[in-house]
């Protein structure tokens, strides 16, 4: 069957891809096994999470009915009564709120630095806010408690003056202006600017500088270049950082804690004292909690890692989709 | 080729319509002066209101006050505005002509003489090549101010004028507040430079004016907040600072003695964190060495749930911990480690492997290529390679640590004496010591948890200035670039 | 050849867009700094209406600073000084009368490397200067039209508009970003060696068009390549750095033609000779 002529092949190979086969060594075998073993600590870890949360929270589960523990607002542990839907909502409400504030303004921050400020003051800038992104949540809470929060009390005032057409921030003369979801928020908000500004800079500095400078030789003002190049540019990246911050928001325990007035329902005048989050509401009650109402807080924690874990998931589908 | 013969289908002369066209009826001239009347109004009635709420009363000498302010202002903008005027005007007299109008201006008509026509007629006459040079242009660098005088006329009347609209809302809601006043102004400044430089430019370049205007104050406001901040930590803490503060514990400080320290939550904080450095650099570093050298069948699952761990809530790390070991054993200093584990394990993979990224992909095959077995590689070209910027992401993930307090609270639950064991006990750490001084009434121990909260932020900044300095000369061996 | 072509097209194109004015440039005694450094001294050129004038030189002389300097780029780089003026139909650019963005709009400027915004579409990008100027065009796919034909990328692309800028290729990339810079009506054209980052084809095609720009527009094209030179323009400044270190200037300002069979200057012989750069 060979034709006899090596030049043109011979047809006892066949012409089927292989792979060919890898034999690891005994180190790489080794290798191998310990890398893996160590990956697999998250998926344990993960999977721990969900298991011993859900089973510790099941005392108050049958107290109270699963059902009920998600849809209803209640926290009666002396009767065996939890429910964690105003803690939820509290707690969407306060990163909203954070959310609001702080993406305008770690976005123009993160402008600031690349295209405004002096040439000379971008590396320090730039430094200055990576170390306030890593200062401990606790100094934001401490100085939102003790110096920021007087001066949002005008600041309640004038909106509640000038906005109450929004139901949302109405209020009535005699309701105390402290411990409210808004002074929670924003105290939250300067501490996610930073990881904003930070992430988002990071994104817009890559633009390719001939880009930019074709937006400029066409005509375009500084404005014009941001809008129509720098931010679509970098608009994954932005949407990507919002969301870190969102979900830093949802979960801030302490600075929270250390500023709102607790609540069980939901408060939705957001200017109004009183305010409900899941995590200050671990964080407050669990020191002298009964192991009734542990496993309550255990379900409100499992709560809040669903939730979690949900945006973060859209998150990840919402920055996958925004980088094609 | 195609162009010149076959022009395009619709030949009809094209009109962008660049900037305003004025209105019939209404010259760009009139608009002008409309609106800086209008300004000039709002600033005298500002004026006259101040000067009533001053104590002057008496109608006429309102009314004259009034008008002196108006006449100033509108004096003010005619001596400073009209050089800037008169270019506006030669510059829409060419934003015309460039949308097909030129037949309309008079001007452009005197400006584009006949050599046009002869230049047409030879496109190829010689020209004069050598221009001699003139020498009234010296040959030193132009200074140009960013800033023009211009601009100071349109900001200042702008914040004149919206300072006369807060002082308007000031009497008419009859408000008091200094906060809601500023902002009163601030959006009227806003609105008002936008009109005034709309009608000296145009809209984009007024939109320009503004935004920069507004980001500057937000660069501004934020600066000034975060030094707001990280002042006082430094004014209420640094006083109580003090050799004693760094060796003493609080086992027997009561509650209004002056003296006690940290030394027991310094000294659980090092061990807590330690311990979960110990234990997370090497775990880290073989996740991400997983995730991105050996890509094994279930590196997909991994990444997707060192994503989701990366966005776990730090109290739910504590309430792991508590459930699945404290509620059992009792609290510790380990445990507390084993929450910070769980928090530190994601940050570290993901950057890690970052950085695994950067790694040439022409290293890997070179060592290959010398027959080296893949932990060889890893082990003597990868990691190395990637050594400062590891380096850098295990400070920064300890940076990150050292402050957390809320599943510290589930965990180690923090105490007041030095409890040097962190395998049983409840043990302290700096934020808890800070956090549990917060709820407590006296001023010393508020002066107490300041100074602990300045600790803490000094140990964050040491960790962050030596992960720039690792960071530095990692770059500095690879060659700079990045 | 290109005379012939000249004289018919000026003709046909008055007819065709008859609210299109090429100006005249007028540099003088024009020098430009980075920092400290002086990398440009004293250099004076008449850019005429209607006419493709080629600046030449090794690289590194400063013709890149000064095409930058015509239409105020140079200032966006930061550290960037310069002295001297540029003058627009008698109008200082660095005058109070006319803001930088105006120059850009009347001067309009292709890169080296092609630079279509990758987040536009074809369409999108040549409307990208209307866009960026928030202006208003009463027909927009008549201008898409009119400025692609004049790029000579119409037939190309015509059945695409609706892709992305960076589905073209190179030479395409590079026509698209000349139509957008015709679509906003520039009077003058600045081309910053625009062919260096193409293949041979494509070089080609892209100088056809600017044959057939030339009497539309006035076009000021930097480039490395004498014949490039050679064949599309009219009239020639030769820059020359002489000692390492020094700043550049101009050497010679001739036509084409004389500048490459008898140049004033014997240092633009060696140049166009081949002898260096």
């Amino acid at each position: 069957m060979t034709t006899g002529d090596g030049a043109l092949g011979t047809t006892d190979v066949a012409d089927v891809p292989t792979t060919p086969e890898f034999h690891p060594t005994t180190g790489d075998r080794v290798f191998r096994t310990v890398a893996t073993a160590a990956a697999s600590v998250s998926l344990v870890i993960v999977g721990a999470t969900l298991w011993f949360l859900v089973d510790k929270s099941r005392p108050a589960f049958k107290a109270s009915g699963v059902w009920n523990f998600f849809t209803t607002s209640a926290w009666n542990p002396g009767v065996g009564r939890f429910g964690v839907l105003g803690l939820l909502y509290g707690t969407m409400i306060v990163a909203t709120i954070a959310m609001v504030v702080a993406v305008p303004l770690g976005v123009a921050m993160a402008l600031f630095i690349n295209e405004y400020a002096p040439a000379r003051l971008r590396a320090p800038l730039t430094t200055v806010i990576d170390l306030l992104a890593a200062l401990p949540s606790l100094i934001f809470g401490m100085w939102g408690l003790f110096l920021l929060k007087r001066h949002l009390v005008p600041v309640s005032r004038f909106l509640s003056h000038h906005l109450s057409v929004l139901p949302f921030l109405k209020l009535d003369s005699s309701d105390a202006l402290v411990g409210s979801s808004f002074v929670a928020g924003v105290v939250v908000a300067l501490m996610i600017t930073p990881i904003i500004t930070s992430v988002s800079r990071d994104v817009m500095a890559q633009v390719p500088r001939e880009q930019c400078e074709g937006a400029l030789a066409l005509g375009g003002t500084r404005w014009g270049m941001i809008r129509d190049v720098v931010l679509p540019y970098a608009r994954g990246g932005i949407v990507g950082s919002a969301l870190l911050g969102f979900g830093r928001a949802l979960g801030e325990t302490i600075a929270v804690a250390l500023l709102i007035v607790p609540q069980v329902q939901v408060n939705t005048h957001v200017l109004k004292g009183g305010a409900s989050s899941i995590a200050a509401w671990i964080a407050i009650h669990f020191g002298e909690a009964n192991s009734l109402e542990r496993s309550g807080l255990v379900g409100a924690g499992l709560a809040l890692f669903l939730l979690t874990l949900v945006v973060n998931l859209v998150a990840r589908v919402i920055v996958r989709r925004s980088a094609v | 080729m195609s162009t010149l013969t076959q022009p395009p289908k619709s030949d009809r002369p094209f009109a962008p319509g660049r900037g305003p066209r004025p209105a019939p009826g209404r010259s760009p001239r009139r608009r002008l002066a409309t609106l800086e009347i209008t300004a000039s109004l709002v600033v005298a009635v500002g004026v006259a209101t101040t000067a009533n709420a001053l104590g002057i009363s008496g109608a006429i000498a309102i009314v004259a006050i009034g008008y002196a302010a108006f006449v100033a202002v509108v004096a003010l903008i005619e001596l400073t505005g009209t050089g800037a005027r008169a270019g506006r005007v030669r510059a829409r007299g060419r934003a015309a002509r460039r949308t097909g109008e030129m037949h309309v201006d008079l001007t452009l008509e005197e400006h584009r003489p006949a050599r046009v026509e002869t230049r047409f007629a030879q496109p190829e006459a010689p020209a004069l090549h050598t221009v001699p040079p003139p020498d009234d242009l010296p040959d030193v660098p132009i200074r140009r101010r960013k800033v023009g005088p211009d601009q100071v006329v349109e900001a200042g009347v702008a914040a004149l004028a919206a300072a006369g609209v807060a002082e308007v809302v000031r009497v008419a809601l009859h408000m008091q507040s200094l906060v809601g006043l500023t902002i009163w102004w601030y959006v009227a400044f806003i609105a008002i430079y936008f009109l005034l430089t709309r009608d000296h430019a145009d809209a984009e370049a007024a939109l320009d004016r503004i935004v920069t205007v507004l980001v500057w104050s937000v660069g501004i406001l934020l600066i000034a907040v975060l030094a707001w901040l990280v002042t006082t930590v430094v004014t209420k803490g640094l006083p109580q600072l003090s050799w004693g503060f760094l060796t003493h514990d609080l086992a027997k400080t009561g509650p209004l003695d002056k003296g006690g320290g940290a030394v027991h939550a310094i000294i659980g904080t090092f061990e807590q964190v330690g311990i979960a450095t110990l234990i997370v650099v090497p775990l880290g570093i073989l996740t991400a060495v997983y995730l991105h050298e050996i890509r094994g069948r279930i590196a997909a699952p991994i990444r997707f749930i060192v994503d989701a761990m990366s966005g776990l809530p730090s109290i739910v790390a504590g309430l792991l911990i508590y459930t699945v070991w404290v509620s059992g054993h009792g609290f510790s200093g380990a445990a507390g480690s084993a929450a910070l584990v769980v928090l530190m394990l994601p940050t570290m993979t993901r950057a890690t492997e970052e950085i695994l990224r950067t790694v040439p992909d022409t290293l890997r095959e070179g060592a290959l290529a010398l027959g080296a077995p893949q932990w060889r590689l890893v082990q003597s070209v990868v990691l190395p390679t990637a050594l400062a910027g590891i380096v850098t992401a295990s400070l920064l993930a300890v940076a990150r640590a050292i402050g957390e307090t809320a599943p510290m609270l589930l965990t180690a639950f923090g105490a007041d004496a030095t409890n040097l064991n962190p395998m049983s006990g409840p043990q302290g750490d700096l934020p808890l010591f800070v956090y549990k001084l917060l709820f407590l009434p006296n001023k010393t121990q508020i002066d107490r948890a300041w100074t602990g909260a300045l600790v803490l932020v000094l140990l964050v900044l040491i960790l962050f200035v030596s992960a720039r300095l690792v960071a530095r000369r990692g770059l500095k061996r690879i060659g700079g670039t990045r | 050849m290109t005379t012939m072509l000249s004289e018919a097209g000026s003709n046909a194109v008055r007819e065709m867009y008859p609210d299109t004015h090429p100006a005249e440039l007028r540099a003088t005694n024009v020098s430009a700094w980075f920092g400290k450094r002086k990398v440009l001294e004293r250099c004076s050129l008449h850019m005429e209406a209607r006419r493709v004038t080629a600046l030449i030189g090794p690289s590194g002389c400063g013709k890149s600073t000064f095409i930058r300097i015509l239409n105020r780029m140079h200032e966006v780089i930061p550290g960037a000084q310069i002295a001297g003026r540029v003058e627009l139909d008698g109008t200082d650019v660095y005058g109070g009368e006319m803001s930088a963005t105006q120059v850009r709009t009347r001067i309009g400027m292709v890169f080296q490397k092609p630079n279509p915004f990758p987040a536009m579409t074809i369409g999108e990008n040549v409307l990208a200067g209307l866009k960026l100027s928030r202006t208003h065009s009463s027909d927009r796919d008549a201008l898409i039209e009119e400025s692609l034909t004049r790029a000579g990328l119409w037939n190309e692309v015509k059945d695409r508009l609706n892709e992305g800028g960076m589905s073209l290729s190179g030479g395409q990339q590079q026509r698209l970003c000349i139509a957008r810079a015709l679509a906003v009506r520039p009077q003058v054209l600045l081309m910053d060696e625009p062919c260096s980052a193409l293949d041979p084809i494509s070089t080609r095609v892209v100088e056809e068009t600017i044959t057939e720009l030339g009497p539309q527009i006035t076009i000021v094209i930097v480039t490395h390549n004498m014949q490039q030179a050679a064949r599309v323009s009219h009239q020639c400044a030769f820059f020359l750095v002489e000692e390492f270190g020094e700043p550049g200037r101009i050497v010679e300002v001739n036509e084409t033609k004389k500048m490459f069979e008898s140049p004033d200057d014997p240092r633009t012989l060696d140049y166009v000779s081949g002898r260096f750069g």
